[in-house]
């Protein structure tokens, strides 16, 4: 069963509609103690700002559950604001620390048009299941304006894509997946991910 | 790199009919889904859904159609026509859309483009311009293109950003279904004032006409709706095309 973390994100419904097109049980979560032993799966979807989601996930009780998930590393999936929210914070919400499950910080996206909205390359640095049958360069819908800037020595950087600079498009640690695209809106390409996230990872 | 995005454009009325459909017959009338399904294998990279018919029924047909739609298909919707409210883009947010466009509320309360973008992210907030020539540059028309909001279409492009917009989709009045071309003037001016992406819209009779609203006119993505439905060209055509002339498509 995969848990939806439903913090109020506005397209959380197109990710559960993306899970249900692929066949996969899925059940939305809103507080704490929704996360418990009958879940083998959590995702954190997410649009919107990054201050108002931390904010959502303490007052409903999801971000001490999902700090306790991200430790004993069962297996995850962050989308978009989700990816973001695992690093230590964002210049979009100084006041608000991330999960800080991986080192660094979001910042503004320094190309002309912000958001960064479209279909951009994700080009794969490192193979691993997630990415399994999908090519090296491949296209994926982004809608974003702040994001990860690389760092080349990062080994838990699994692909990269360009605009305005390269920042973090996945990434993974153990079972904690994030991506930075939206799979679910992505066409062949992300239901294929979502796939492979579901099954391997 | 960011590549330039095709978005074929389906009108909705009542008895989710799809206009320009009927006369060729390409696919079944009150199949929308169908046709969604086409464009998408076809390599659409976003779907667009206007309520032309701005009724009660129009809409509710609309909402059926994107419920529908967003179930089988994962690509960005977007869908308008006739959005007033806070409730309206809920509701159409909630069918399965991720992006709603505005036009007319937002020029009568431009403040329905803050609070929406404060409570759904700018990303699905696209502001919908209907701009007609007046004088020497062009104005915002409310209306469906009949009434003149007396603004500057470049300062109102420039204004519903500023309110939290994080899209605008641009029609020029004059050339729409005219098959003469996008007004690349039109296009550049706005694309150069802001800095969203802008969605060209009106007039394009030819594949040319769509290299020039991305060339010259700094159009970062293409709608289209008859030259699709009555089959002239189809995406891969233009896509190749757009390609052969250097242009980064999917």
């Amino acid at each position: 069963m995969i848990g939806l973390i439903d913090y109020g994100a506005g397209n959380l419904n197109s990710v559960q509609r993306a899970f249900e097109t692929l066949g996969f049980k899925n059940k939305l979560i809103a507080n704490g103690k929704q996360v418990d032993d009958s879940l083998d799966k959590l995702v954190v979807p997410g649009v919107g700002a990054f201050g108002y989601a931390a904010g959502e996930l303490k007052r409903k009780g999801l971000w001490p559950a999902i700090k306790k998930w991200l430790k004993e590393n069962r297996p995850f999936l962050g989308i978009c604001l989700g990816l973001q929210l695992l690093f230590e914070g964002s210049e979009e919400s100084p006041a608000e620390p991330g999960l800080g499950f991986f080192r660094g910080k979001c910042h503004k996206l320094a190309s002309v048009k912000v958001p960064h909205t479209g279909w951009n390359e994700v080009e794969v640095s490192q193979r691993d299941y997630l990415f399994e049958g999908i090519k090296e360069r491949e296209y994926f819908y982004f809608v974003h304006s702040y994001a990860v800037f690389a760092k080349s020595d990062n080994d838990r950087v699994l692909a990269l894509t360009s605009y305005g600079g390269n920042f973090i498009s996945a990434i993974k640690q153990g079972n904690i997946y994030s991506v930075q695209f939206h799979p679910e809106k992505s066409g062949p390409a992300g239901l294929k991910l979502l796939s492979n996230w579901s099954l391997k990872c | 790199m960011l590549v330039t995005r095709i978005i074929p454009c389906l009108d909705v009325d009542e008895g989710s009919v799809f206009k320009g459909i009927r006369f060729k017959n390409l696919i079944a009338a009150g199949d929308p889904v169908k046709l969604a399904q086409r464009y998408y294998e076809e390599g659409a990279d976003e779907l667009t859904f206007l309520d032309i018919g701005a009724s009660w029924k129009s809409r509710k047909t609309l909402i059926g159609v994107v419920e529908k739609v967003s179930r089988v298909i994962s690509i960005p919707l977007c869908a308008g026509g006739g959005v007033k409210s806070l409730s309206d883009i809920k509701e159409l947010l909630r069918a399965g859309a991720d992006k709603v466009s505005i036009c007319t509320a937002a020029l009568e309360n431009p403040l329905l483009l803050r609070e929406a973008s404060l409570a759904f992210g700018s990303q699905s907030i696209v502001l919908s311009i209907d701009a007609g020539r007046v004088g020497q540059g062009w104005h915002a028309f409310m209306k469906g293109g009949r009434i003149d909001s007396g603004l500057e279409a470049a300062d109102w492009a420039r204004k519903g950003v500023e309110l939290g917009a994080g899209e605008i989709l641009l029609t020029s009045i004059d050339r729409d279904g005219t098959k003469e071309g996008y007004d690349l003037e039109l296009l550049r001016t706005i694309s150069d004032k802001v800095s969203v992406p802008v969605i060209a819209s009106g007039g394009a009779g030819c594949l040319e006409d769509i290299y020039e609203a991305i060339n010259t006119g700094k159009a970062d993505a293409v709608l289209l709706a008859s030259l699709l439905h009555f089959g002239e060209l189809n995406i891969p055509e233009i896509k190749n095309y757009l390609k052969s002339k250097g242009v980064k498509v999917r």
